[in-house]
């Protein structure tokens, strides 16, 4: 085995340990530790990613442990799974990075190296998301996952958010509760809990047709689990104040990772342990898809409405949630593909959106009301502009992220075309139009000037680059990743295709 | 022989405070425990005042349905569609519950090569006795390791939300703690004489539960919730100033630490041999023995820490915000 290979393990362990050892230290160093931490991990991913790129090993499985698979507990890396890692590290890096000075006022001091232990955590439960092969190890990091977010938003401490945790709390408990019904019936119908041996039995079950009933169930279970917790449409209730009222950096991580890492189990389930087949062939995917093209439609009207920027932008997300699921939906590969293309495309926007919209309310008087951020893209140059990119990927305009998943959304419609086609394209194009309804209202009211008697009345003041500088580089550098989505999305194509060859 | 004792020497005796306390005419505790006498209640006009309001604010706007109409129609939806809900999940279940492979059969899909091997070369393989422990601290350590972190996970997210880091004032955790417990008996003789006794026996208790965890039922888990209660219940007879001589905020942080910081180690020194094929040199020793079974009982232990610290932690904060 190479040594390299030994990055998942490396990566899940260092994550968890340096939360471990955050809890004794001061917060400045823990902050230090969890940037240097996180960027080992995104660096150890990226060369696993290019070694695994390069052999033609396509997926291998590392023994946690002296047991092998059934018995002991595995691990199971590759391509998509070095390059989510990869790209995780880099965007919780940036969140972090971004709502930097923001947390200085929002949570207490003494309380800041509990910050980073929650973010070391979450981020080892997410690569153990990524990588396991076993459904009750997913289960027990999605646990962390949970708990870990309820933290993440509360800990801005206000009614706000303690209410929002609450919700966020509630809904996501439903949510694992389901899962963990279906996990259990799952197991009683197959014996196992690893991933492969599950896949197995379950074909052996569908070809004999013995327990057909049971089986649409826990699906079923299973789906609609990770769907509450990861915000489709009818279940997104809480989303709006969980990612509205908390601290930035929590709203950017729960918004792009959070709710991410979930899907991305969502799809480990339908292709490593169901078998995509089954799945095309099932009912569960036509819901899906209704479901998701609610969210893309009722998601974006709910942000035209809504007059506060932070929880538009938390609007938004429920709209792109829908589009993921939506792809889902289309139960053909190409859709499967378009999906998760969009996951990576969601996340580094919209982080970008919630990083920069902080920059925006901050120069209004923490205003976060719509009207108040007039001129405001004068006042803060760097979010200004940054706001401005993350709006033009969300609506779709062509050189970022957002244009390229629109496009392979609409290819996936078109190229299997089936009674899902139309529904696709015009959901789509109505949900272009109300994306670009109140992304770019919102982009024409920053770059609209505001007269200086106005700005001196109501305390607004400017900032300029070279007084935030951690700030504008989180800026640029996301608006970096999301030019490389946009203009390079052929190889991380591949890597999309490949890995999801190796993942069944 | 029985000698005449003197009136005097009969009241200060056994047999006749016995009966005045029976009889409720002397209370022993009277001068031994400190308690308030609590005052009668008397409403502040200010404050009662204030939460008419906010509760007339409330009917006025949401629960007045009289005059918000659309409430009416929201409340009238809320209901029926939880019960719909409920109902439909519970029927869902029940119908997948009743395709179930019953329990007990032999041919059940459970009764499977991976159980087998577990009950017949456990032992073995892990020199733990307790097949259960085997299990979760060894062959699926990884899953166990994930567990812990859960509770030092949930720890946090209750430091968070409810220590109070305010050192000086009238918010501040002593002060309130203070205000909260103002009427409660303090020093109760009864509660310390029992503590006394049952406090050693309970601690010692959850010691051989979590020592014995891989040789009878039991563990980290279960002998540490055992010691976490023990010292909750030493922290209710004692109080915190007590309890502050030898368990403090500092020592709990540094103990789940410590054992946090163990379980990692050991555990991806044990991941990364066995990946790779190595032996890990740690001695299984002989099933049955105290000492054996390689690193389950350190995990145990350190298991057992972390679950006693999580425990008396929690009481700890919702008690006081700090400890």
């Amino acid at each position: 085995m190479a040594f390299v290979q030994n990055v998942p393990f490396f990566s899940i362990m260092l994550a968890m340990f340096s939360g471990i050892i955050s809890s004794v230290l001061p917060g400045k160093i823990a902050r230090r530790l969890h940037g240097v931490v996180t960027t080992m991990i995104g660096l150890m991913s990226a060369w696993l990613l290019v070694y695994l790129w390069q052999s033609d090993i396509g997926s291998y499985v590392f023994m946690m442990g002296h047991f092998p698979a059934p018995w002991g507990n595995e691990i199971r890396a590759g391509v998509l799974e070095a390059g989510m890692a990869l790209f995780f590290c880099v965007i919780m890096l940036l969140s972090v990075l971004g709502g930097r000075k923001k947390r200085f006022d929002e949570i207490e001091v003494s309380k800041h190296n509990i910050y980073y232990i929650l973010t070391n955590l979450l981020l080892g439960a997410l690569l153990a998301l990524v990588y396991t092969n076993d459904m009750f190890t997913a289960y027990v990091f999605v646990e962390i996952t949970t708990i870990a977010a309820c933290g993440l938003i509360m800990i801005r401490q206000n009614g706000r958010t303690i209410e929002a945790a609450v919700r966020y709390m509630i809904m996501s408990l439903l949510g694992s509760g389901l899962l963990l019904m279906g996990i259990c019936m799952l197991y009683d119908l197959t014996g196992h809990l690893l991933m492969s041996n599950m896949q197995e039995s379950v074909t052996q079950i569908m070809e004999a047709g013995t327990y057909s009933i049971p089986m649409l169930i826990t699906i079923g279970l299973m789906t609609v689990g990770i769907a509450i917790k990861s915000a489709l449409f009818p279940f997104h209730a809480w989303l709006p104040d969980a990612y509205g009222y908390s601290t930035v950096s929590s709203a950017a991580i729960l918004s792009s990772l959070v709710s991410k890492g979930y899907i991305f189990l969502l799809i480990k389930i339908f292709y490593r342990v169901i078998g995509f087949e089954y799945i095309a062939g099932s009912h569960i995917l036509n819901i899906l898809f209704l479901f998701g093209l609610g969210g893309m439609i009722f998601g974006s009207i709910s942000a035209i409405w809504e007059k506060d920027i932070r929880r538009m932008i938390s609007f938004s997300s429920v709209a792109q949630i829908g589009y993921i699921f939506m792809g889902f939906g289309l139960g053909t590969e190409a859709g499967m593909i378009a999906s998760i293309f969009h996951i990576l495309a969601h996340a580094a926007t919209k982080s970008l959106l919630f990083v920069a919209g902080i920059g925006l309310t901050d120069v209004s008087a923490g205003s976060r009301s719509f009207f108040d951020l007039t001129g405001a893209g004068y006042r803060n140059k760097v979010a200004g502009v940054g706001f401005a990119v993350g709006s033009l990927s969300m609506v779709g305009i062509p050189i970022f992220s957002g244009f390229v998943s629109k496009l392979l959304f609409a290819e996936a419609a078109v190229v299997d075309p089936s009674w899902r086609m139309f529904p696709t394209l015009i959901v789509l194009a109505i949900s272009t139009i109300l994306n670009a309804i109140y992304f770019l209202k919102t982009v024409l009211r920053i770059y609209t000037p505001e007269s200086a008697a106005v700005e001196e009345e109501k305390g607004f003041y400017r900032i300029t680059w070279k007084e935030q500088k951690w700030y504008a580089f989180t800026i640029v550098m996301f608006i970096v990743v999301n030019l490389i989505l946009g203009v390079t999305s052929q190889p991380i194509l591949e890597i999309i295709k490949e890995g999801l060859h190796n993942f069944a | 022989m029985s000698k005449p004792i003197s009136e005097e020497e009969y009241r200060k005796g056994m047999a006749n405070r016995l009966k005045q306390w029976i009889l409720g005419e002397e209370d022993p505790l009277l001068g031994n425990m400190e308690i308030q006498q609590q005052n009668e209640y008397v409403p502040n006009q200010k404050m009662l005042r204030r939460h008419k309001k906010d509760r007339d604010r409330v009917v006025r706007d949401v629960l007045d349905t009289e005059h918000n109409k659309h409430y009416k129609r929201f409340f009238r939806f809320y209901k029926i569609a939880a019960v719909v809900s409920c109902v439909a999940l519970i029927l869902i279940l029940l119908v997948a519950v009743s395709y179930l492979p019953p329990v007990g059969s032999a041919d059940k899909p459970v009764n499977n090569e991976v159980s087998a091997k577990y009950i017949e070369d456990g032992m073995q393989e892990t020199g733990a006795v307790n097949i259960v422990t085997g299990m979760i601290l060894d062959y699926r350590a990884f899953d166990t390791f994930g567990e812990s972190n859960v509770l030092f996970i949930a720890t946090c997210t209750v430091l968070i939300m409810l220590r109070n880091d305010r050192k000086k004032g009238k918010h501040s955790a002593e002060a309130e703690e203070k205000r909260d417990s103002y009427y409660e008996p303090k020093a109760d003789s009864i509660l310390q004489k029992i503590t006394f006794v049952l406090f050693p026996i309970i601690v010692i208790y959850g010691i051989y539960v979590i020592l014995n965890g891989h040789l009878s039922p039991g563990g980290g888990f279960s002998g540490g919730a055992i010691i976490g209660a023990g010292l909750i219940l030493y922290l209710n007879a004692f109080g915190f100033e007590k309890i502050g001589r030898f368990f403090t905020e500092k020592t709990h942080k540094w103990i789940s630490f410590a054992a946090l910081t163990f379980y990692c180690l050991a555990k991806s020194y044990s991941f990364y041999t066995g990946a790779h094929h190595l032996e890990s040199g740690i001695p299984l020793g002989t099933p049955g023995d105290i000492i054996s079974s390689g690193l389950i009982l350190p995990l145990n232990i350190c298991v057992g820490l972390v679950v006693a610290c999580t425990m008396y932690s929690f009481y700890a904060l919702f008690r006081k915000g700090g400890y």
